[in-house]
């Protein structure tokens, strides 16, 4: 295939899984809205009210990032499981692996419709969450590379799930079991400096809590890691699930006899 | 001449110890309607899955006018169109955006990929149902579907799974000229089908595997011409009672009004019909008790078979 051949099988890719989540925006981007608006009402506004500032920030400023990052993790992460998953089941993936579209064409096509759909309800979230807080960005740059990246990430996280999944429960193990605790304890409602050491050095594991830190960092320009390593650590994942996906790819596991 | 599909020694064993291709050579010219036959689990549906990168080899060598499946699949698999055995469509996406992607996963820009579905949807009936998803599609559409995406990139080699498995007669006749059409404009066609009646009409070259060995590979004519009888059904005018003795014919009474009659080649039916008139019984009409080919089919397998117990038993 020319370089032309490519774009346009990337292009196909991508554009089939943005119309596929936007055909049915009702399952896919009103339910995180509605989820993440009631945490801004029940968390930021009732809750919220009762506790003190933290690190210096309105309760309800600080957790906003955080929630925004959570729906980009979860949305990114359930397209591309969903979607790829679907596909194998009906065994309408067989419609690209008979193609000569290249695998890492395949795989970038649905990484790009997670980010899509991440980036969508992110964003979504983003403008709900400004009648209930004061945002403002303190490093555009910081806060925009963090959530691509992050979405990258766990997009990649959902194809390999898929891979694996051999049943529609699969792909519902890792959000609910790993994701969902992991983003939880990934510090959106809290700073990891109000736990004893203890529970820091173990809250210090938790991939997650880098992301949403590096995030808040962002828009708030407070963190409690390093940028650096939280940037070290997003992109040492994704160059790690990507092999990881592109040799399940290579080697048609679960979908080549 | 570069062949359309060469395959050498071409083996697979499945993770669970079966063997489904035990080495199988296979030539198929360019423009012809090469027919894949065998038994159910025969090892057809392993090797067409092997040829178009579904199922992984465990040996061999394929290539696809003269491009490696291994070394230079991009090319390979550009130059083929697969209808697969199942209906692997996404049920809920209407057949002009199928086709669309399915042309755009093969580098064919959007507006070009959009005259061809154009095409592709009104030759075989479906452009009325272009917005509508799968799911509300007959079974015979869905095939016919199956047929305009495996076509909308124009590969030179169309190779088709039992495309009319479940398909009304009517439909099943269009589907055979539209493939004779394609094929005469210079699409090579393998087809695998249970209807031997689909593969003596369309196809001029056949090869049966059975058990993942080849047990023929000739040209239709050569193969038919291997039939030594055939049994025909003559139904009567009038009723008979008894049958009359007729010398030299292998013939017997089905009831009042039908004859079973086995015909070898060597005498021909003239004969028959000399002497049934000199007795005044008159045929009302004939026609063959089974397909020929289906008879060849069941000698040729049944002999393997035959071939491999035998084999067996020296072993033991």
């Amino acid at each position: 295939m020319t370089l032309d051949q490519k774009l346009v099988a990337f292009r196909t890719i991508f554009y089939k899984e943005v119309v596929r989540f936007s055909r049915i925006w009702i399952q896919t981007i009103l339910p995180p809205v509605i989820t993440t608006s009631l945490y801004f009402v029940i968390f930021g506004g009732l809750i919220g009210r009762q506790i003190h500032a933290m690190e210096g920030v309105r309760y309800m400023d600080f957790i906003v990032p955080g929630l925004i990052m959570m729906s980009v993790i979860t949305n990114s992460y359930s397209n591309v499981v969903s979607s790829f998953y679907g596909a194998k089941f009906q065994r309408s993936v067989e419609e690209i692996l008979v193609s000569p579209t290249p695998n890492w064409i395949i795989l970038s096509g649905f990484i790009a419709g997670g980010v899509a759909r991440g980036l969508v309800v992110g964003g979504v979230v983003t403008v709900v969450s400004l009648f209930f807080s004061r945002l403002h960005v303190y490093n555009l740059w910081v806060s925009v590379s963090v959530v691509l990246l992050t979405a990258v990430l766990f997009s990649l996280g959902g194809f390999i799930n898929s891979i694996f999944a051999r049943n529609f429960d699969d792909i519902s193990i890792v959000p609910t079991f790993v994701l969902t605790p992991l983003t939880y304890l990934g510090g959106i409602f809290y700073s990891i400096q109000m736990l004893p050491e203890f529970w820091r050095r173990i809250s210090l594991g938790n991939p997650i809590l880098y992301m949403i830190n590096a995030f808040r960092y962002g828009f708030l320009g407070i963190s409690d890691i390093n940028l650096d390593l939280s940037y070290g650590i997003i992109i040492a994942f994704i160059l790690v699930l990507a092999a990881i996906s592109l040799y399940l790819l290579d080697r048609g596991y679960g979908m080549r006899s | 001449m570069t062949p359309a599909l060469s395959i050498r020694n071409l083996t697979k064993t499945y993770k669970s110890g079966y063997t489904a291709l035990k080495g199988i050579d296979l030539d198929v010219n360019p423009g012809d309607f090469f027919a894949l036959l065998g038994p159910n689990g025969a090892g057809k549906s392993t090797t067409i899955g092997i040829v178009t990168s579904l199922v992984t080899k465990t040996g061999g060598k394929v290539s696809v006018f003269g491009h490696d499946i291994d070394t230079d699949f991009s090319k390979a698999k550009s130059c083929i169109g697969l209808v697969p055995q199942e209906i692997n469509l996404n049920i809920f996406e209407p057949l002009i955006q199928i086709l669309v992607n399915q042309a755009g996963y093969y580098g064919i820009a959007r507006r070009r990929a959009l005259e061809r579905a154009e095409y592709y949807l009104s030759r075989l009936g479906l452009w009325d149902r272009r917005n509508d998803a799968v799911r509300t599609l007959s079974g015979g559409m869905k095939r016919r579907m199956m047929i305009a995406r495996a076509l909308i990139h124009n590969p030179r080699l169309l190779i088709l799974d039992e495309p009319t498995a479940g398909v009304d007669i009517e439909i099943r006749r269009s589907m055979w000229e539209f493939l004779h059409e394609i094929n005469a404009a210079g699409t090579t066609i393998i087809l695998t089908t249970h209807y031997l009646e689909e593969a003596e009409s369309l196809c001029r070259h056949i090869a049966i595997i059975d058990n993942g060995l080849l047990v023929e590979n000739t040209t239709m004519k050569k193969l038919l011409a291997k039939l030594h009888t055939e049994t025909f059904v003559l139904d009567l005018r009038m009723p008979l009672m008894q049958l009359p003795p007729l010398p030299g014919h292998d013939i017997r009474m089905l009831d009042d009004h039908t004859l079973e009659v086995e015909i070898s080649r060597d005498s021909g039916i003239n004969k028959l019909f000399a002497d049934l008139s000199a007795r005044n019984i008159e045929v009302l009409s004939m026609r063959n008790k089974t397909n020929r080919l289906e008879q060849l089919f069941m000698s040729l397998v049944e002999g393997s078979r035959q071939h491999r117990a035998a084999g067996r038993r020296r072993q033991a």
